[in-house]
């Protein structure tokens, strides 16, 4: 996993709650067998017309937004389907960090095994984002280790999340790496159930 | 005051798995990792680039589900026509092949869509941990099973190590007493929940289903139940066991058998909610009450009885919520006030992991019989397909003579897959249709870009078919 530690980008406004997973990456691109390169399907409905015309009038296709790497959205974030490629996307198309007032379950975890901060603020916080985003200036500073978004006009909101999580996503750990290293745990757990539960063992 | 009270069936199952604890997180034991095609091959490709083996290759089941054609399943994986998928399917074979692992492909009758093909083979058990990268596996917590989905990456870790790390979620409990009036079903409890806590109103929440009207719904019910919990945003749904989910595994091919039946009998029997039991939020519903319902919107919250007509967004509270109100009104074609009924649909999907089961397929064709009887079919500018949820459900349903029924009316009969749920198979809407569907999303584009779905019970969705338009399952019965 990709570490985050600080990320200073431009923020792109996306006023809309329940943006789902099948809006952040549409079912045809989840064809591929690859993790590289999602970044061309992500919101590729809001960003092509029918014809696969670019949209001007969507944020991430103004030039004044390209390259963001903030987005701030709406409440539950994320909502639908379990696909990874909806981080990967992101992650793909440059977007390192989403402000929202709250994301679902699944690709909220997702984000984490893949180095994408989600950062949960109250609603007239977000609020307050989503203006600034819209402004001229709308570069925005991200800091995870002081848990920290530091907004254009120079107002600074502080986020919680879990300790954890935190510093997995700054050191950019390995999840398997560190749970083989207690795999003796697991060799005692699997011995005692099938001994507990012996019609789970074998075919 | 934790300490006072009892544990809840949650609770109990959390505990029984807890391997260790490392960084302020549990590592999780999985009894069972369901895998299909589209969300399996960079898990194992990690694998393999880590020089790292699927550890418990018999606690995983593999089915082709997704991306399946419903026609000429028979001619195989090589004949299937759209290249990318025919690739994630090869994929998956030559993974299950190299790994040993159980696998169900397109074809084989045990097939069919993951959710409906754990349960059906009795892999599904109460008191388990079950996993897959799909967000529906909510599913089997009818079975009293933990059960969610989860992301690629923990797809790997669990291939990787039959575990999880995973903090707990809180507890919620919704109870749902009396008695359903007729023409409603599950579908439209799990829809009146959605619409009471909103799809962001599980975040952070296991739910347990409790009530004498949960305990009245078959086994069949109480998937589509659980199934629609991530809906909610919650992490998992569960309802406890009882006799209706022990007789539904009695004699099922991976139940336990003889002696080992009656131990795992006596253990599944100690997997229920403490009397004093703390929940962390409880719903409470009167199933009377409950209409049949249909969503108007693109979030499975935008739901409204069958008599009513379309909100207005100013009555939103939010700024976000009337522009995503006033969004999807445009998106689907609707205009506010407007009684939903006379919504004229082109397209009907019965299927999807949500209502794919024997008695989904019962139920419609119950709707689709009266109405031959009466002379009518399908309306003629309808196309009305059904996808049953496994090869097993087809072949119940065809004994039954449920085919016949459904293309006298007028109805295609599909071979089994996800189909038209996702549209990842060729089974799509066009721009602008509008489909009366008993699947799970009525997002933007879910059913194919452009596409306009409104989503209801298996009756609803028949009584829509021969109707040409939305309409009202209780003219119908």
């Amino acid at each position: 996993m990709e570490a985050f530690v600080r990320l200073d980008a431009k923020a792109a406004p996306l006023p809309l709650a329940n943006i789902d997973t099948d809006q952040i990456i549409p079912k045809q691109f989840l064809k591929t067998v690859e993790r590289e390169g999602l970044g061309r399907g992500l919101f590729f409905d809001f960003r092509f017309d029918e014809q696969g015309k670019e949209r001007p009038d969507f944020v991430l296709n103004r030039p004044e937004y390209k390259g963001a790497g903030i987005l701030v959205a709406g409440d539950n974030f994320g909502c639908g389907s379990s696909r990874e490629h909806a981080p990967w996307a992101l992650m793909d198309f440059g977007v390192r960090c989403v402000i929202s007032t709250s994301f679902a379950d699944i690709f909220y975890n997702n984000c984490f095994q893949n180095g994408l901060l989600p950062v949960v603020l109250k609603a007239d916080e977000v609020q307050a984002l989503m203006e600034e985003a819209r402004g001229g200036n709308h570069v925005m500073s991200v800091d995870l280790a002081t848990q920290t978004v530091a907004a254009p006009s120079g107002k600074n909101f502080h986020f919680d999340i879990d300790p954890t999580r935190k510093e997995k996503m700054l050191k950019g750990l390995d999840a398997i790496g560190e749970t083989l290293q207690r795999a003796k745990s697991i060799d005692v757990y699997e011995m005692k159930r099938a001994l507990d539960q012996p019609w789970l063992e074998g075919a | 005051m934790q300490a006072m009270s009892g544990k809840t069936l949650y609770d109990k199952i959390w505990d029984a798995h807890v391997v260790d604890q490392q960084d302020g997180e549990s590592i999780l034991y999985i009894d069972l990792h369901l895998i299909h095609e589209v969300t399996t091959p960079q898990a194992f490709a990690g694998l393999r680039a880590n020089g790292r083996k699927v550890r418990r290759p018999d606690r995983t089941l593999a089915v082709a589900d997704h991306n399946v054609p419903t026609e000429g399943q028979s001619l195989g994986v090589a004949k299937v026509a759209d290249d990318e998928a025919r690739l994630q399917l090869q994929t998956l074979e030559r993974n299950v092949a190299d790994n040993g692992i159980e696998f169900f492909p397109m074809g084989d009758v045990r097939n069919g869509i993951v959710h409906v093909v754990g349960p059906e083979q009795g892999r599904t058990q109460p008191g388990m941990t079950i996993v897959c990268g799909d967000s529906h596996t909510s599913t089997h917590g009818a079975f009293g099973a933990l059960a969610h989905g989860i992301g690629t990456s923990e797809v790997e870790h669990v291939l990787a190590t039959q575990t999880l790390r995973a903090k707990k979620s809180k507890n919620m409990r919704v109870v749902v007493d009396g008695e359903l009036t007729p023409g409603v079903g599950a579908k439209d409890i799990a829809l009146a929940i959605i619409r009471e806590i909103g799809t962001a109103g599980g975040t952070g929440y296991v739910i347990e289903y409790a009530g004498s009207a949960i305990r009245g719904l078959s086994m069949e019910g109480r998937m589509t139940l659980c199934n629609l919990t991530i809906e909610a945003g919650a992490r998992a749904g569960l309802v406890a066991p009882d006799a209706a989910t022990f007789d539904y595994l009695r004699g099922r091919p991976a139940a336990p058998k003889g002696g080992a039946w009656e131990m795992a009998l006596s253990y599944w029997k100690t997997f229920f909610s403490d009397a004093d039991a703390a929940f962390d939020r409880e719903i409470h519903l009167d199933a009377a009450a409950i209409a049949p319902l249909v969503t108007w919107g693109t979030s499975p919250e935008d739901v409204i009885a069958v008599t009513d007509a379309t909100p207005d967004p100013t009555s939103f509270g939010t700024p976000d919520k009337r522009a995503s109100a006033e969004r999807a009104l445009d998106y689907m074609g609707l205009t506010a006030g407007q009684p939903i009924s006379k919504a004229r649909i082109d397209v009907v999907f019965i299927g999807s992991c949500t209502n794919s089961r024997i008695e989904d397929l019962r139920a419609a064709a119950k709707i689709a019989a009266k109405a031959l009887e009466g002379g009518r079919k399908v309306a003629s500018h309808v196309r009305a397909m059904v996808v049953p949820g496994s090869g097993l459900v087809k072949i119940q349903a065809e004994e039954e003579g449920l085919d016949e029924i459904f293309k006298a009316a007028g109805f295609e009969w599909r071979e089994p897959g996800c189909s038209m749920c996702l549209g990842m198979n060729p089974d799509r809407l066009e721009p602008g249709q509008r489909s009366a569907s008993t699947s799970n999303r009525n997002f933007e584009g879910r059913q194919g870009r452009g596409g306009r779905t409104h989503l209801m019970s298996p009756p609803m969705a028949a009584a829509a078919a021969i109707a040409g338009h939305i309409a009202d399952v209780r003219d119908y019965l």
